[in-house]
């Protein structure tokens, strides 16, 4: 009651000061006013009686009219109040939302993490940033037994908090996978029943798994639906697109993954990644395959991981630094 | 002082009756003018959802005056449908008045005490208080 006093003497003073100079010093002060009113939940409607009682002060011979017509106008802000004091719970409410969410988002990336290997004969650079606070991609590294390099490379179709769930779920089923050495073809299938018993049918998942033989310097792949990757052929200096044929996980129970395979030169480099890679933006103009690999070309004398780090910062900065989808890129070379 | 007054709910007219007779007796217990403002806002609302929600009900007012308390205590009760999930309209957000601020979480801002009771396919009643100050 004493603030609320308080304010109304503010407010008749300030009144006061403004019919008497008219000037942009009392109009300033009046919006402090309103600020300040603000912070302490002051509604319109508190604001308008103010009004009338600094007027009926002011001028005490007032006519009854004008009087009655300021309850009019106090009627009027009633509901506008209402809304000002629902939009403040809401926000407060998207305040706690996004702390949550920045919580799970941390959770996850405990969850997700892989530890990048240090490989004989191999250079190992990988990034995954994701467009929102959740990652919907997924990158995962496993050596077996028979000291082969597993690579896997996911996209959730989708974005936020559900492909996350999801991106969870084929976490903990490749960790349940035997440390042997499993073909590329079977971890898929397995997958895809893991996905087809398990996510609602509207959620797609791709994937792109990739098995590296350090004996024989083989590299067998296959793909589900997933972008395709890169072959970097280093004597002959040129990239070749690197596809399998394979339907999108989750779709069907029986969905089969043929596997290919490539011989790995000393200097070559075998690039995976996600559509968020190929699809980025300049403007409203999606870039050309060509041009990731012209950017990739362009860093490739680089360190693995400094070359995936600077393509991410080349097109992180040609997308004025707002991701529209999460970018995945990982980079396998063969040492010279 | 104890009465009881109530205003039948049929026409959309009678949310009028409703408010007007809220308000006079919110002025004789002594509410300000703002108070009164935020009473018939609250009286149009419950009534407004009788009316558009339940066809028929009335809306009831008693002035409180204990020992050291004095105010209005209003009442709203329908033979509606009832509400099915009461957590959701309670909620912010999701009235049918599209984020106008208003429905039955605008009623509990405008008021001090809110209490509700709804049986599916029996009805509605609605009590809400406002202390004077």
């Amino acid at each position: 009651m004493s603030t609320l006093k308080l304010d109304l003497e503010n407010y008749k003073e300030l009144l006061k000061e403004y019919i008497r100079t008219k000037d942009e010093q009392a109009l300033y002060q009046a919006e402090q006013f309103s600020k300040h009113s603000m912070q302490h939940n002051i509604s319109p409607e508190e604001i308008i009686n103010i009004h009338v009682q600094s007027l009926q002060e002011i001028y005490p011979e007032m006519p009854a009219d004008i009087q009655a017509s300021m309850n009019f106008l106090l009627e009027t802000m009633i509901s506008y109040g209402l809304a000002y004091q629902e939009h403040q719970a809401l926000r407060e409410k998207q305040l706690e939302l996004k702390s949550e969410l920045s919580v799970a988002a941390n959770m996850q990336k405990t969850l997700l993490s892989t530890n990048k290997p240090d490989f004989n004969g191999i250079d190992i650079g990988a990034i995954s940033v994701p467009a929102k606070q959740m990652n919907g991609d997924y990158h995962h590294f496993v050596q077996d037994q028979e000291g082969s390099l597993g690579i896997g490379i996911a996209d959730v179709i989708g974005k936020g908090v559900p492909a996350a769930l999801c991106m969870s779920m084929i976490k903990y089923s490749m960790d349940s996978f035997p440390h042997k050495r499993m073909d590329p073809s079977v971890i898929l299938e397995s997958l895809n029943r893991v996905v087809e018993r398990n996510v609602d049918s509207s959620m797609f998942i791709t994937m792109f798994y990739g098995l590296y033989n350090p004996q024989d310097h083989k590299f067998y792949y296959s793909s589900a639906g997933h972008e395709p990757g890169y072959y970097y052929h280093h004597e002959q200096g040129e990239f070749s697109e690197m596809d399998a044929p394979g339907l999108v996980l989750g779709v069907t129970k029986d969905a089969e993954y043929p596997q290919k395979e490539k011989l790995v030169e000393p200097g070559d480099m075998i690039i995976m990644l996600t559509d968020g890679v190929t699809e980025c933006r300049q403007g409203d103009r999606f870039i050309e395959p060509e041009e990731v690999l012209e950017i990739i070309k362009e860093y490739m004398h680089l360190p693995a991981q400094e070359m995936v780090e600077q393509v991410y910062k080349h097109f992180e900065k040609l997308q004025d630094f707002q991701l529209r989808d999460d970018f995945t890129l990982v980079v396998l070379r063969r040492d010279v | 002082m104890d009465f009881q007054s109530c205003v039948n709910i049929k026409k959309e007219w009678d949310i009028v009756g409703a408010r007007q007779l809220g308000r006079d007796i919110a002025k004789k217990i002594g509410f300000g003018t703002v108070d009164q403002a935020r009473i018939a806002t609250a009286i149009s609302e419950l009534a407004r959802n009788i009316y558009l929600y339940a066809g028929s009900g009335k809306v009831c007012f008693e002035a409180i005056d204990d020992m050291n308390h004095k105010g209005l205590s209003i009442i709203a009760v329908d033979e509606g449908p009832g509400i099915e999930e009461l957590s959701q309209v309670m909620e912010d957000g999701f009235s049918t008045s599209g984020g106008l601020g208003a429905g039955l979480p605008g009623v509990k801002r405008l008021m001090d005490e809110f209490d509700i009771v709804s049986e599916q396919g029996k009805g509605t009643e609605i009590k809400v208080v406002k202390w004077l100050r």
